[in-house]
């Protein structure tokens, strides 16, 4: 997910041509008071008449207690936007109470139920009710970790190795399992230097990440190129997958591979790796079915 | 030494017998740092010349003080690869009475051999010259104060002008050997303060980028060069100056080490990038017509496989033995191409001249492979457009064009659109990057030309290619 600032008209215009899987317009921190207003404006338009093709298109609000915030979500879900962000939610009462603005707006438009919620979490209450958060709404798409603010809100700072995030991390991946929903890592904002930087994003898919915000197109590479499957891994989940096909054909419960029973978990490992190979691109989608 | 060359410039200008009407050439090797021509010029004029032709290899912003000469009547007519800044704007808006005639380096070249361009006195810059006029454009002395490297445009010159001057800042003692500028095509040498700034000879033309967009130019450029079937131990390439020109070696530069791949020579302007590349030995031999920057004008000096060659053994022609007839790949940049992949690199969307040809035509046409490297869009201008401002390069020697938004390959080489799709590369037709830019910011309003012609854009062959009108 590729964070473009909502008041910069060139880098929005062309901002999927790098290839990120999403994109995330930024109304709320990259924006000064005085030109709230113009990059609503701007938003709106570039949502309404850039062809991103399939690219997701997110739209990160200011906050609802603001001046600001009813006017984005009017705005951006009259445009189309894909998945509302808002920032730095801390209980999931904020979560409905936006979910009701959005019905609001959709009712309206007669367009009731498309606009998805992404929340991100930047505080230590954000992080204690994350569970609460993730499942406050059928529209919940995905939880995401904002370390700058946590960390300020934590009294620490930010490290290269991330310590004082562990605990965010773990919090955020195991409340969006739990609830059935996407987890996305916060940024990492030193682009000269990209081996922190892949080090970070292999730390983060480890944890159990879906995927890692970024600011500049330069760190698309880095994050593909950790998240997609080895060629080593995508052969033994065609085995994996090739197993499970010949088992349902001879009407068997039991999944065996070289001999061996083949776990659940084994089979949801061979499927990930597999829908990550095919959303990278590695693989057709045609080839596994 | 009893036959010295060596008189104060304005002794050279007598002796040389310059006349009104005749024409005097330059070299462009210092780029924005160039001091000759207005130096040169600034005494003609104060020395009453009129209605002098002005035929330079190039010229740039440094050179806005010819504006005043050509108001005055001093500088009457101009041939040069190309122009820029305040001087390009005044006569974009109809400065000069006659057309600038526009040639690319290999056509100067030609049209010099050929005598279509009459060169009655060039004055040369120098880096080193002795007393006879033995001149180069590297340092011979420990009082060296400027470096261009190679002199290549200036040789045609002194081979072919009636009356040849070398201007240099630092004399040196007799032989200055081997020097491209050879003493007994001189007939005098001046000694001044300074040929030029050094620092100015990549100003403006070189830039190392960051810049996303230039490295997604950059890597789907170098995807292009390594799938064309081209990419093979012992090709040879020439890349130009833009940012994602550059990046393109850094990529192609990984290629070669992961498949062992050696280009037995890089040819044209050359850059510090290049130079890396020879200095890692993966490039044979440089043959270098331009050095643009200081890295390669050094490289130059001390490295005897590291060659300067003339603009005609650069790109004039297959008769004249000119190396772009033995290049595989090129890749250039644009600032238009349109659907029939034809390119403009001279006149901006603006309708004011602000570029050079350069060997833009002479490589395109020439190379086995010739690749554009072009944004979609640069800002609000339209870079891949219905129709070229002004034709430059013609669509039937270009074969692949390049854009963030795809890649479009000449229908007239379908053996490469082959090449390329088998290698997984996402093509799209170039009508389409045109609808696609359309479609994004609109169809700009017609330019303001007027009906008078300021430029003629001159093929490889001496016929006239387009004709520049002034614009309002």
């Amino acid at each position: 997910m590729m964070f473009v600032p909502g008041n910069n008209p060139g880098m929005m215009a062309d901002a999927h041509i790098y290839g990120p899987d999403s994109i995330m317009l930024d109304l709320e921190d990259s924006v000064t008071m005085a030109e709230k207003d113009a990059a609503r404006l701007l938003v709106y338009n570039a949502l309404k008449s850039i062809d991103y093709g399939n690219t997701e298109m997110v739209v990160r609000i200011n906050p609802l207690n603001t001046p600001y915030g009813k006017k984005d979500v009017e705005a951006v879900v009259k445009a189309g936007v894909d998945v509302i962000r808002m920032p730095k939610t801390e209980t999931a009462e904020e979560v409905r109470e936006l979910e009701a603005e959005i019905l609001k707006v959709e009712t309206e438009i007669g367009r009731v139920g498309e606009t998805k919620i992404m929340a991100a979490i930047e505080s230590a209450l954000g992080i204690v009710n994350a569970y609460a958060i993730a499942t406050a709404s059928g529209r919940m798409m995905g939880i995401a970790l904002g370390a700058e603010d946590y960390s300020a809100n934590l009294k620490t700072n930010r490290t290269p190795g991330g310590a004082e995030l562990l605990l965010a991390r773990e919090q955020i991946v195991v409340a969006a399992r739990a609830a059935g929903i996407a987890c996305f890592d916060t940024v990492y904002s030193n682009l000269d230097d990209m081996e922190t930087f892949r080090k970070e994003v292999e730390l983060i898919k480890t944890l159990g990440f879906d995927g890692k915000s970024i600011i500049n197109p330069r760190q698309i590479e880095v994050v593909n190129s950790v998240f997609t499957p080895t060629e080593k891994e995508i052969t033994k989940a065609r085995a994996v997958v090739a197993a499970i096909k010949e088992a349902q054909a001879k009407g068997s419960g039991v999944i065996s591979l070289n001999g061996k029973m083949v776990d659940r978990p084994v089979v949801l490992r061979a499927e990930r790796t597999i829908a990550l190979a095919v959303a990278a691109g590695v693989i057709d989608k045609e080839e596994v079915l | 030494m009893r036959n010295s060359k060596v008189v104060t410039l304005e002794e050279a200008i007598r002796r040389s017998g310059l006349k009104d009407g005749m024409t005097i050439s330059f070299h462009h090797h210092f780029r924005g740092g160039d001091k000759v021509v207005n130096l040169v010029v600034d005494k003609l004029a104060q020395m009453g010349f009129k209605d002098l032709k002005l035929a330079a290899s190039s010229l740039s912003d440094v050179h806005k003080p010819l504006i005043e000469h050509i108001k005055n009547g001093v500088i009457t007519g101009i041939s040069t690869s190309g122009l820029r800044g305040e001087l390009a704007d005044a006569i974009s808006h109809g400065l000069l009475k006659e057309p600038v005639v526009f040639r690319s380096h290999g056509g100067r070249g030609s049209a010099i051999v050929g005598g279509e361009l009459k060169i009655d006195v060039a004055f040369l810059g120098a880096s080193a010259s002795d007393e006879l006029g033995n001149a180069c454009g590297v340092p011979r002395s420990e009082n060296a104060k400027s470096i261009c490297g190679s002199l290549g445009y200036a040789l045609p010159d002194a081979r072919y002008a009636k009356h040849v001057v070398v201007i240099t800042d630092d004399l040196v003692a007799y032989p200055n050997l081997p020097a491209g500028i050879r003493g007994a095509d001189v007939e005098s040498v001046v000694v001044v303060d300074s040929v030029g700034d050094s620092s100015k000879i990549s100003a403006g033309a070189i830039r190392d980028s960051k810049n996303p967009r230039d490295i997604l130019l950059a890597k789907q450029a170098a995807k292009v060069v390594i799938n064309s079937g081209y990419f093979q131990d012992g090709f040879s390439i020439q890349t130009g100056t833009g940012g994602a020109s550059l990046a393109v070696v850094k990529y192609i530069r990984e290629e070669m080490l992961s498949r062992g791949i050696k280009a037995s020579f890089a040819l044209g302007g050359i850059t510090a990038h290049i130079v890396k590349l020879h200095e890692e030995g993966l490039i044979g031999r440089l043959i270098d017509v331009q050095s643009f920057d200081k890295v390669a004008a050094e490289s130059i000096a001390k490295d005897p496989s590291h060659v300067e060659v003339s603009s005609v053994e650069y790109a004039s022609g297959e008769h004249l033995g000119s190396a772009t007839h033995a290049l595989d790949i090129v890749i250039l940049s644009a600032l238009e191409v349109d659907t029939q992949f034809n390119v403009n690199v001279l006149v901006g969307s603006d309708g004011i001249i602000r570029g050079a040809i350069g060997g833009h035509q002479d490589t395109a046409a020439d190379s086995a492979l010739s690749i554009i490297v072009c944004p979609l869009l640069r800002g609000r201008i339209p870079c891949v457009v219905p129709k070229v401002t002004t034709l430059i390069t013609p669509g039937k020697s270009v074969d692949v064009v390049v854009t963030e938004y795809g890649v479009a390959v000449n229908p007239a080489r379908p053996e490469i659109t082959e090449k390329l799709r088998a290698a997984g590369l996402k093509l799209v037709d170039i009508k389409d990057l045109a609808a696609k830019a359309t479609s994004i910011i609109g169809t700009p309003d017609p330019l303001p030309f007027g009906d008078k012609v300021v430029g003629v854009v001159m093929n490889r062959d001496g016929s006239v290619l387009d004709k520049i009108y002034n614009i309002k």
